[in-house]
């Protein structure tokens, strides 16, 4: 191997992150193959496995194929595609590098993403006889968006067009127009041959016209200065240190800026000041920690501090908000749904959040922004967010660790998208509470009774309205205070402007349960006859009211019993393929998996029902 | 409590930027683990990467000392050294080390001679580690796989995502956006967590220089009693080892490039008896780093198979 540091003397030798991306078959694995082979990183047994390995799989005859050494899934081999982001390592005595292979299929984008989040430059590989693709500009425009600022254009496989300056030129004038609105600060261009080695490693003498740099001698050289230790100094908190007694110590990773004792901070969220008072490591004490320093921060005076919060300095705070836009990469097969609760990481903090609306969505080809109810798989869109709690932000043109969020799956936990945050959204701060002078206990207790929601979801024709009217019937009988929210009613007023796809009805549960809420703060007990087919806004609902006011009553009634009823004939005419989208057939009912009260209802009448139901609450505490 | 890393007073030499930025991240991955977590373990397999993980961990929660257990899955087939060297480690340090060995395949008589190496690893390395993380109920385990040390480690996620039973399936694994990791999990999933993904073989060598990290002496050349089988120096480390009819132990100065259970580790002769020496072989060897490792070589993708299977 090249330069080995023995004694550490080149101090000062750092680290480029960078991945390769673009289209399938455009070489990419072929290139990181080919730079760890020429800067001599392979070693001996590995280059006998890969001759065998070539033999058995390789796309190249009796050459040995290269991207072998870095596809090593099984699925890869055999497919000679590249799946999932794979980390490559390579070293000269000028730089470490380490390469995000990322695949170039459209389906694995969201690993392309991911590369695209840890590093500082692109290689955007082209294929010289097929020219800019759209996985080219759907890279490109994921690059720009999470804010890589530096570009390699490799057109590679210029073997393959006889060497040809025109076509390299041709090329780069296509891309440098597509690209001029991306906000790229560079875009270094290079005719190459990742199987054959040309202007990889060495330049080569195939391409007289070609003055520029190798492409190793580029990534050497090119200037990727971050400049995050200028940026105001963002602290979040990971984790509270506290051995014993008399030491209570925050530990981070300093996202931007630079720190030294005595400074002035604040809690972002909460506004509460105090001073760094000691910089620790195990080294011991330092006297100043900057950008990208793991270190504990201890305090002049205990203020409220624990994981999720933001130390800033007082001189520069960033924006602390509920709402506020952002792009966002959707990553995940069931689509994002505006209103749906899902999570959010951002920085250290885990909070509810929901999309409020989705401004746009971009065509990755031409740019255009077009309307969108809802973003699938690989979609990009421009969005406006709510978030359960307020979180402190910068924009993310501005500092990358303080501007990106994850969104996570309530149910599954499958990380489903990736956000930039632009800026953010003044209503969430205009709008304060008012205080009321009753509270909903002052109400409730009027009535002598506890208020609730008795939400019964199940399929159309289960019996969800037929047991909910008798079961108000009797509780209004025993004098409690009720109020009925049905769902075909609702439909009729507040929800006409609904439909049924998964968005409307979304919106409609959402709806729904806002009232709802409204209702139980007026002291009430509300019965909810919906099917709710979706988990999560079932959690949404509960979420609104206080725990133990949220009982979900799941009419459980097989799908051939809800279609033989068929009291509405609904059944009947989705069967004709009449109506789109109901539930069971065309469309996805999720089961309670833990319901306060589960009927099952084949075999029992709705009397039997409801009393057990009356019984069920008593035993609860809900009713006398 | 002594949590000094090294009794060598000698002052560290300064770390370059890509160690030092090295560092900084594997820190902030453990304490992203200690933050989130109900129940974590540090697999501690005593090797060279295990010393690094280890002395990380000391400096990610001074002054507290880290706030979980060691775990070693014992084979029993380990080299003599080895097991003195941790034993060591757990009393300097004064962590809490806990020893677990498949006792089911004790009991059958599982070993790597009579066996086979791949029944032998699957048995007493993988069941073994899957049964002592059910045992202790960890839901998420430190280990120090690095991805430049095979195809399919070079896939692994930091944060690997396993669905009940352990079990790792490629492409059932989470996007890793920036440093934002998702650690939710259900009851019964588990999460194993690689602070050291992006650490080379020679930036852990030269961690281990210039932070002074002790390390088990089976890594530098020593005169030591070997016979050659399948093109590798295997060390005769008790009467365990069988030999063929007039095969002869023999002397023979040698060092080790990886550790394992020692009838499946292949030795390379060497002079290398010091870090300095070690760093500079490392510069003209054309072997990689498991090529010692006879396991790897049982089949193409049987690091993947295993790795689905629960193995580290």
């Amino acid at each position: 191997m090249d330069g080995v540091d023995v004694a550490g003397e080149r101090a000062s030798k750092d680290l480029l992150k960078l991945l390769t991306c673009g289209s399938v078959d455009d070489g990419k694995s072929t290139l990181i193959g080919r730079l760890l082979h020429d800067s001599k990183q392979i070693f001996q047994d590995q280059l006998s496995a890969l001759a065998k390995d070539s033999a058995r799989y390789g796309t190249t005859g009796d050459d040995i194929d290269l991207a072998l050494l870095v596809d090593g899934l099984e699925a890869e081999r055999e497919q000679g595609i590249t799946i999932d982001v794979a980390y490559r390592f390579f070293g000269t005595s000028k730089r470490s590098f380490i390469v995000a292979d990322t695949p170039g299929h459209e389906q694995y984008t969201r690993n392309m993403a991911t590369g695209a989040s840890n590093s500082d430059l692109a290689i955007l590989l082209i294929d010289a006889r097929k020219g800019v693709l759209i996985q080219t500009r759907r890279h490109s425009l994921i690059c720009s968006l999470l804010g890589l600022r530096h570009v390699v254009l490799a057109v590679n496989k210029i073997d393959l067009v006889a060497y040809q300056a025109s076509v390299f030129e041709r090329i780069v004038s296509d891309y440098r127009v597509f690209a001029s609105k991306l906000g790229f600060s560079s875009i270094e261009a290079i005719p190459i041959s990742a199987r054959d080695g040309d202007n990889v490693t060495s330049p080569s003498r195939k391409t007289p016209w070609y003055g520029g740099p190798t492409l190793l001698e580029y990534l050497e050289t090119v200037d990727i200065a971050h400049g995050t230790a200028d940026k105001p100094f963002r602290f979040p908190v990971q984790w509270v240190n506290r051995p014993g007694p008399d030491f209570r110590g925050f530990a981070g990773t300093v996202a931007s800026g630079t720190i030294h004792p005595g400074d002035p901070i604040i809690a972002a969220g909460s506004g509460h000041a105090s001073s760094v008072k000691e910089l620790l490591t195990y080294e011991g004490s330092q006297s100043s920690a900057t950008a990208g320093e793991a270190i504990t921060l201890v305090l002049a005076h205990e203020i409220d501090i624990a994981r999720g919060d933001l130390l800033v300095s007082s001189a520069s705070r960033p924006e602390v908000s509920d709402q506020f836009a952002a792009h966002i990469i959707w990553m995940s097969d069931q689509p994002l749904i505006p209103g749906r609760s899902y999570l959010a990481r951002i920085g250290t903090k885990t909070t509810p959040i929901s999309v409020t609306g989705i401004k746009y969505k971009i065509d990755v080809n031409t740019r255009e922004h077009l309307a969108a109810p809802t973003l699938g798989l690989n979609d990009i869109g421009f969005c406006n967010l709510s978030t359960g709690t307020p979180v402190a932000f910068d924009p993310y043109e501005e500092n990358r660790k303080t501007g990106s969020f994850i969104i996570i799956d309530r149910l599954t936990n499958d990380t489903l998208g990736a956000g930039m945050i632009a800026f953010g959204l003044r209503r969430g701060t205009n709008i304060p509470w008012q205080a009321t002078l009753v509270g909903k206990a002052e109400r409730a207790a009027h009535k002598q009774q506890k208020p609730a929601i008795i939400w019964f979801t199940g399929l159309s024709g289960a019996g969800k309205s037929t047991i909910a009217n008798i079961v108000e019937r009797q509780l209004h009988a025993a004098g409690h205070h009720t109020m009925m929210l049905d769902g075909d009613n609702v439909r009729h007023g507040l929800n006409r402007d609904l439909g049924f796809t998964e968005a409307d009805r979304v919106e409609n549960i959402r709806r729904a349960g806002e009232v709802a809420k409204l209702l139980v703060d007026a002291g009430l007990i509300v019965l909810c006859s919906f099917i709710s087919p979706y988990r999560a806004e079932r959690e949404m609902v509960r979420r609104l009211v206080a725990d133990g006011e949220f009982i979900e009553v799941f009419v459980d009634t097989p799908i051939e019993e809800c279609a033989r009823r068929d009291p509405k004939g609904l059944y009947a005419k989705a069967k004709a393929g009449a109506i789109k989208n109901f539930t069971g057939f065309d469309a996805p009912y999720e089961a309670p998996e833990t319901p306060e009260i589960h009927l099952r209802t084949v075999g029992q009448q709705p009397e039997q029902l409801a009393h057990h139901l009356i019984a069920k609450l008593t035993e609860l505490g809900l009713i006398r | 409590m002594d949590t000094s890393i090294s009794q060598d007073e000698i002052p560290r030499r300064a770390l370059p930027k890509h160690l030092r930025s090295l560092e900084a991240e594997s820190i902030e991955i453990m304490r992203e683990v200690i933050a989130e977590f109900r129940s974590p373990v540090m697999l501690y397999s005593i090797g060279k990467d295990s010393s690094v993980m280890l002395h990380l961990a000391i400096k990610a929660f001074h002054p507290a000392r880290p706030p979980f257990p060691l775990l070693h899955v014992d084979t029993t087939w380990k080299f003599r050294e080895m097991i003195a060297f941790r034993d060591e480690t757990a009393r300097r340090l004064g962590l809490d080390m806990i020893i677990y060995a498949n006792q089911d395949g004790l009991a059958r008589g599982i070993s790597p001679i009579a066996s086979g190496s791949s029944a032998h690893t699957q048995i007493m390395k993988t069941e073994a580690l899957k049964q002592a993380l059910d045992l202790h109920g960890f839901d998420a385990a430190f280990g120090g796989a690095r991805r430049d040390e095979e195809k399919s480690r070079a896939k692994e996620r930091i944060f690997s995502f396993r669905s009940q039973g352990h079990v790792w399936n490629p492409r059932n694994q989470r996007p890793e956006l920036w440093n934002l990791f998702n650690m939710r999990i259900r009851p019964g999933e588990t999460i194993r967590v690689f602070p050291l993904s992006n650490w080379t073989e020679l930036d852990i060598w030269h961690y281990i220089m210039l932070e002074r990290i002790p390390v088990v002496p089976l890594y530098f050349a020593k005169e030591r009693p070997v016979v050659r089988r399948d093109d590798a120096w295997i060390m005769v480390d008790d009467d365990r080892l069988p030999l063929a009819p007039g095969e002869q132990p023999e002397m023979r100065r040698v060092r080790f490039r990886t550790l394992g259970c020692y009838p499946l580790t292949g030795a390379i002769e060497s002079d290398a008896t010091t870090l300095e020496d070690v760093l500079s072989e490392m510069r003209s060897t054309r072997l990689s780093e498991r090529q010692g490792r006879l396991i790897d070589s049982d089949e193409t993708a049987s690091m993947e198979k295993k790795k689905r299977e629960g193995y580290f």
